[in-house]
């Protein structure tokens, strides 16, 4: 009997090598599955695609960022880390945790941009300065705008992890003085997905990637280009505290007996009625807690421009009527939907009204 | 925050202080662990040599000098064939393109194979301690917890949705674990590796002047100076006196940064009357380097008394034993004395590296100790996290200023804030990146990365290993640019430290 040499070996096997028994990847893609919004039966779908590919390159660049994305990134805990770097893909560029520097570093992007083009998948942390010919911001005497065009002109998709890849984020809050901008506003023409938020969160990041790598396309989108499957749903929707909200039971102070009771924050700043982003389903830190969970408001750090349109953060939403009995919540809802921005999916408001819940297949808007 | 607190007047309740010394002090370890391991380790440790290892002698090693239960042949072997398994699929990632075989590399394959499987376990390790964070802050990274006199966090025993008992149990499996970590892993990585690599005590000695805010408030004052870490300066390596730190003699210049004074980029100026107006100089880009003489950097140049200052664990470390600090004393000599070294040693790459080690040690062992002191707090029913008295604007006076201090992992953080008609005038940060990474100032002082490079020896120019060890031992913020020049001010190669 011939023994199989490595490439005949199936994936499941060259896993086994690797010390990942079947039941862990099972398990990771059967959790993906979830996180992607698909039934369990696609786990099988998702492992098939994963065991046919070469562990695809995915390079990351940092630009006008506090490393927080990358942060979230080491947290990631389904699968963690060392998974994703040894198993998932082939991280072959990324400042922060590579082991070369210098011009061995600058070697390992341009291997995998001149020799995958095409092939490979793009994360950008941070904003693009895009005054004064880009001086903001340059990485081995390169501005950050030429280096984000190359790269990601010739990517297979890019992916824009956190608030400032995505629109500026804080370089670019009001008054912006770097013209920082977000990669959407900076290289036209490419595939291009959105992970907003402050930083995003890495299951989200998973998420696109083994869709992107299980489907061959990146998950659908709102018109804000976020993934629907993580910014589809009003992060008000489903708060755990919604109840104290619709009952008119609100925190007045920190530390009140309403805020030690896990009533609602909204007359905190909560900014949940406007955000859309999963938190309060996924939360963070292996599904530990979120802002809303440990007593604080959500500051809608995957809203627009959210420096600029959700502060004061701790000033409570304008114009949403009322701190009302439940009889009223048809009012709430109403209000957050004139000041809801232009854009922004608003579907979420009918399930604001209680006994409507037949009405759960809303448009966007 | 510290510093509205500060112009304000506002003392924050005892549970707000204990549960900030908490959340900061997993963070130290947390961080200080990914740094050595993920962010400085492979300065020092050849990965590829790891593959030529003998695990049952890697074993033997490991059990050598630790109790730690992940030490069998077994286990090794189990790392050792994941990794070769790895740099046989030709997609060598992260690791590509590094200086695998260099000669400055000096440890044996077993001892390159144990911190193989210590940078593995370590980066599952973090992502687990650092859930303290979310219990008591929401989420890691970026917690979101902190307000302006005090915490959000609810404390309540008796409610399902405040710091409870269940949430206490947890934080207390969790500093364990991170504490056992750091004891039996950390610490004798540190030392084992550390023994090979003693001449490094001889390089990257820096500035030779150290500031440390302090941190670990014992106290609710507004910047209180009873701090666990104390709060001092060190001149000139002499460890026989530490000086007050008064803030006023803080200032920054912009001589050689891209910013500009109204008043002329010739004197410094106090965070307080500070002007952050950009001013870029340099070449347009693409462009090859930079000249010196002229503005070179995004940095401004902060100075103490007009003296280059260097911050960090090391400053924080050697204040804290200049001053006598019992336990810091105790752990930093007994680290000299298992390399027998003297404390001169400490003014060096390997002596940033080792404090930073010491540093996570003696704060891993005080989690549970400021825990305790939440748990008395609790017990005797004070469940006060926020002071609301300046809480809403209105009962701001016209005009207020104030400064912040804290120590970020990587060193002494100012915050100085002026306050009119209840908005921000002015606010300024003078980060410890600023201050360690500093480029010259108006007199040409140099700041503690330039100095700290002068005389490390470089075998190959084109693979800096040895400049990687002395600028990452100093945990930069920063995918920074660093210029190495010979003696005829030619330069022959540029370095990105990433």
């Amino acid at each position: 009997m011939k023994i199989p040499d490595e490439k005949e070996l199936g994936f499941m096997e060259k896993l086994a090598q690797k010390g990942i028994s079947r039941r862990d990847f099972m398990k990771f893609c059967t959790m993906m599955a979830a996180t992607l919004a698909l039934p369990a039966s696609f786990a099988p779908k998702i492992a098939e695609a994963i065991e046919k590919s070469k562990r695809p390159s995915l390079v990351w660049l940092e630009f006008q960022d506090c490393a927080g994305n990358t942060e979230s990134f080491l947290r990631a805990s389904k699968p963690t880390v060392v998974e994703i770097v040894l198993n998932l893909l082939s991280v072959d560029y990324h400042e922060t945790i590579m082991a070369p520097a210098g011009k061995q570093a600058e070697k390992s992007l341009d291997d995998v941009v001149k020799n995958q083009k095409g092939k490979y998948i793009t994360v950008v942390e941070g904003a693009i300065p895009t005054k004064d010919g880009g001086v903001y911001c340059c990485i081995g005497g390169r501005s950050a705008v030429d280096i984000v065009k190359e790269v990601c002109g010739n990517a297979m998709a890019t992916i824009a992890v956190g608030a400032c890849a995505w629109d500026g984020g804080w370089p670019a809050a009001s008054p912006n003085p770097t013209g920082a901008k977000g990669v959407k506003d900076v290289v036209s023409g490419i595939t291009l997905i959105n992970l907003p938020g402050c930083p995003m969160n890495v299951q989200n990041l998973t998420g696109v990637v083994v869709h992107l790598l299980t489907f061959g396309a990146l998950p659908a989108t709102d018109e804000l280009g976020r993934p629907l499957f993580a910014y589809g749903e009003r992060i008000h929707d489903h708060c755990e505290r919604r109840a104290h909200f619709d009952a008119g039971q609100y925190v007045r102070q920190w530390g009140d007996e309403g805020h030690r009771l896990g009533w609602c924050l909204y007359e905190m700043g909560c900014k949940g009625p406007e955000t859309f982003q999963n938190c309060p389903t996924i939360r963070w830190n292996d599904a530990t807690n979120w802002p809303v969970g440990s007593g604080h408001g959500c500051i809608g750090c995957a809203s627009p421009r959210f420096w600029d349109t959700m502060t004061p953060f701790y000033r409570r939403l304008p114009k949403v009527p009322g701190f009302g009995v439940e009889a009223t919540a048809d009012k709430i809802g109403l209000g957050l939907a004139a000041v809801t921005a232009a854009g922004v999916v608003a579907h979420g408001i009918a399930r604001a009204v209680k006994g409507k819940g037949p009405e759960q297949g809303e448009k966007k808007e | 925050m510290r510093a509205v607190e500060n112009a304000l007047g506002i003392t924050i309740p005892d549970n707000a202080r204990i549960i900030r010394n908490l959340i900061t002090g997993i963070q130290y370890v947390q961080d200080h662990v990914i740094h050595f391991y993920h962010l400085h380790a492979l300065d020092w440790v050849d990965v590829v040599s790891a593959l030529k290892a003998d695990p049952a002698k890697t074993s033997a090693l490991a059990q050598s000098i630790s109790d730690w239960d992940k030490s069998s042949t077994t286990y090794f072997k189990a790392i050792q064939d994941k990794l070769k398994a790895f740099v046989e699929s030709g997609q060598l990632g992260i690791f590509a393109n590094a200086y695998w075989g260099h000669p400055a590399y000096k440890l044996p394959p077993e001892a390159n194979l144990m911190a193989v499987a210590h940078y593995l376990e370590a980066l599952d390790w973090q992502k687990d301690v650092i859930r303290i964070h979310a219990v008591l802050g929401s989420k890691n990274p970026h917690a979101q917890t902190y307000l302006v006199g005090g915490m959000a966090l609810p404390v309540d025993p008796n409610s399902q949705n405040a710091l409870n008992v269940e949430g206490i149990a947890l934080i207390i499996e969790l500093a364990n674990k991170a504490k056992t970590f750091v004891e039996k892993v950390y610490i004798p990585d540190l030392l084992a590796i550390a023994s090979f690599y003693k001449d490094w005590a001889g390089y990257g000695a820096g500035v030779g002047n150290f500031l440390a805010y302090g941190v670990f408030e014992q106290d609710n004052v507004s910047n209180t100076t009873n701090l666990y870490f104390p709060r001092g300066i060190i001149k000139n390596k002499d460890l026989s006196k530490v000086y007050p730190v008064d803030q006023t003699k803080i200032a920054e210049y912009v001589t050689h940064s891209w910013y500009e004074y109204p008043e002329g980029d010739g004197k410094s100026k106090h965070p307080w009357e500070g002007v952050t107006k950009p001013n870029y100089t340099g070449p347009k880009p693409p462009y090859e380097f930079l000249e010196t003489n002229q503005k070179y950097s995004w940095l401004k140049a902060p100075r103490y008394e007009d003296t280059a200052m260097e911050v960090g664990p090391l400053s924080r470390m050697l204040v804290a034993y200049a001053s006598g600090h019992k336990r810091v004393k105790e752990v930093v000599d007994s680290v000299l004395k298992k390399l027998g070294v003297g404390p001169e040693a400490l003014f060096s790459t390997l002596g940033r590296t080792a404090a930073r080690g010491v540093e996570t040690l003696v704060t891993a062992e005080m989690l549970l100790v400021w825990l305790g002191q939440l748990e008395q707090n609790i017990k005797r029913a004070d469940l006060q996290i926020h002071n609301n008295e300046k809480w809403d604007p209105s009962t701001w006076p016209k005009e207020a200023k104030g400064y912040g201090f804290h120590e970020a992992p990587r060193g002494a953080l100012g915050h100085w804030v002026r306050i009119v008609d209840g908005k921000i005038e002015n606010y300024q940060c003078v980060v410890p990146s600023t201050w360690n990474g500093s480029p010259r100032d108006a007199k040409g002082q140099k700041g503690p990365y330039e100095v700290a490079l002068i005389g490390t020896p470089v075998a190959d120019p084109n693979k800096p290993v040895e400049i990687l060890r002395t600028i990452h031992s100093f945990d930069p913020c920063m995918a920074c640019a660093v210029h190495v020049v010979d003696t005829e001010g030619k330069e022959f190669t540029r370095i990105r430290i990433v």
